[in-house]
């Protein structure tokens, strides 16, 4: 390897501004590297990416190409797999994101190697990288040796808590060309104005059958609205099996692992598949009326009783605080 | 419609993870094993386009151990026509290596559409779909929640943060299915029956290493224990406090 061991951080942006996730990839490749180089596919500037240098960026590269205002699967993957092929780079880092899960396996299979997806921990071993990602859900933790010559990496939402240092990084613009792609996002539909998603928000609000009927669920809206705007609405399987809720709400080994700061579990049993995907998370809270029930053992903090008073109060002393 | 779906074996979502002595991997004695539950989907959804089409062919591929059979006979219970056992005792921790194996059998296979399951719930790899289109040089759409097809030309609908992707896409093609894109049958009994004469090809095949080793699998942090607040309503205030002061979250 090289003397000096430096990452690739794959940034992402949305309409033309740095998603903050972006931050967190820096910070994780700074934890392996010790020189970043951050890099967002994009049509023109993206507002925001000068600001990377603070999270750990030396630099800052804009690959910039007519085709890149969206999400251009094919285009992203070659202008980037190109870029990891011509510098020393020994890793290549995503954020395990919608976009870097799509994006991530295709630059890895044009580098010849194989991904360790959704990481919580890395670490630098010598000329290789020693990764943590969570398996069955969470219910293990799978340590895993890179030892190719680039690693690829993709870093799980909400773990790798940005780091800021007094320091900025240069920036630069390269307009590559790729050819048009056969895959082409042609819209994207926007969720209800300030819907958080439960991946990346820092509060999850999550009902379960609990709840008896969909429309209960406004309870669960209301308060996840108290946190003004920080907090995402969660469901168990159950509910969403039901057809109560989407599955894009859906936390467990068959929805979302979520790692958020807060993650209040209300009307929720706690099967063990649910338990697996959201046991991460930095504080739980149980609302649940029955005190045996499995939520309270990995809960910090549990309430017993009727979730139909205990919520609204909640949502009371949370809008006072936020008042 | 020649379809192909490339499935797993892997342990049911209600397994208690007991590490084997190994320290590296599962222990399997007692887990139930089951066709992974994003690959029914995709099964599903072949079947459905097949059915739609009124002629074609479902074919089930999957890497696995001898076991693996069983999953294989499940999905042509549901109504696949045949199944390929990629046969391995070991499946690498390498996705790569899975893509690659796959690849090798698909390719030359003038299929319409190869579908997989957007991942599996036991390694949560998430790539050996999209790895398996870029060695074939197929287009590829990732986690596909809802899906129309009209010729060669494929509009498919995939869940981001905060929205949806509307992607447009020529066949053949790669697919990943997401929950949502459809609702999968359960075999019923004519289809088990049937299974049982389904061609079923067992392929032994040799996998190298990859560049992914396993140092060791644990489980996770214990969380440290919690209390209960209080009863009710009442023990809100007292929440809010513990929140604020102990927690520091909010």
């Amino acid at each position: 390897m090289s003397a000096t061991r430096l990452i690739l951080a794959v940034c992402e942006h949305r309409d033309g501004t740095l998603r903050k996730i972006s931050h967190e990839v820096v910070t994780g490749a700074r934890r392996i590297g010790e020189a970043v180089e951050a890099v967002v596919c994009a049509a023109g500037p993206v507002q925001g990416a000068d600001q990377l240098g603070r999270f750990g960026a030396d630099t800052v590269v804009t690959l910039t190409n007519a085709s890149f205002a969206r999400y251009a699967p094919e285009g992203y993957a070659q202008a980037i797999a190109e870029r990891a092929k011509a510098g020393g780079y020994s890793a290549v880092i995503f954020a395990a994101s919608a976009t870097g899960k799509d994006l991530a396996p295709r630059v890895a299979a044009k580098l010849g190697v194989g991904l360790a997806a959704d990481c919580t921990d890395l670490a630098a071993d010598g000329g290789a990288i020693v990764a943590t990602r969570p398996v069955y859900a969470g219910k293990a933790l799978l340590k895993v040796k890179v030892a190719t010559t680039r690693a690829v990496l993709s870093l799980r939402p909400n773990v790798f808590t940005p780091v800021e240092r007094p320091k900025a990084g240069t920036t630069e613009t390269v307009a590559v060309s790729v050819p048009a792609g056969r895959v082409v996002v042609r819209e994207v539909k926007a969720a209800e104005a300030g819907a958080l998603d439960v991946a990346e928000a820092q509060i999850v609000i999550s009902g379960g059958r609990g709840l008896k009927e969909p429309a209960n669920f406004k309870v669960i809206e209301e308060l996840a609205r108290a946190f003004g705007g920080q907090a995402a609405v969660g469901a168990s399987r159950a509910v969403v099996d039901a057809g109560w809720r989407a599955h894009a709400d859906q936390v467990g080994q068959t929805g979302k692992t979520v790692s958020p700061t807060l993650y209040i579990a209300v009307g929720i049993s706690g099967a063990i598949q649910h338990l697996a995907g959201m046991r991460t998370s930095k504080v739980i809270v149980a609302i649940n009326k029955d005190k045996d029930a499995p939520i309270f053992k990995v809960a910090d903090y549990g309430v017993v009783g009727d979730l139909f008073e205990v919520v609204p109060k909640l949502t009371e002393e949370i809008k006072k605080l936020h008042g | 419609m020649k379809i192909a779906v490339c499935i797993k074996r892997v342990p049911d979502s209600e397994t208690r993870v007991k590490i084997g002595s190994d320290g590296k991997r599962l222990d399997e004695a007692g887990v139930k094993f089951v066709l992974n539950p994003y690959d029914e989907f995709a099964v599903e959804e072949a079947l459905q386009r097949k059915e739609k089409a009124g002629s074609g062919e479902v074919a089930v591929m999957c890497l696995g151990p001898a076991a693996a059979a069983e999953t294989i006979r499940t999905a042509l219970a549901m109504g696949a026509d045949r199944g390929v056992l990629l046969q391995t005792d070991a499946i690498p921790a390498d996705g790569f290596v899975t893509a690659q194996a796959l690849a090798a059998e698909l390719q030359g296979g003038a299929w319409d559409l190869i579908l997989f399951g957007k991942m599996a719930i036991d390694d949560y790899n998430q790539q050996v779909g999209p790895m398996v289109a870029e060695l074939l040089g197929l287009p590829c759409v990732t986690a596909v929640a809802h899906l129309e097809i009209d010729g060669t030309k494929g509009i498919a609908e995939r869940e981001i943060e905060g929205g949806v992707e509307v992607v447009e896409f020529p066949l053949p093609a790669v697919l990943t299915a997401d929950k949502g894109l459809n609702e999968p049958r359960y075999p019923a009994l004519k289809g088990i029956m049937a299974a049982k004469k389904k061609a079923l090809e067992v392929k032994p095949v040799q996998l190298g290493p990859g560049g992914i080793e396993v140092l060791a699998l644990t489980p996770p942090p214990e969380r440290k224990e919690g209390k209960i607040v209080g009863e009710g309503a009442g023990a809100v205030a007292e929440l809010v406090r513990l929140l604020r002061e102990e927690a520091k979250v909010l």
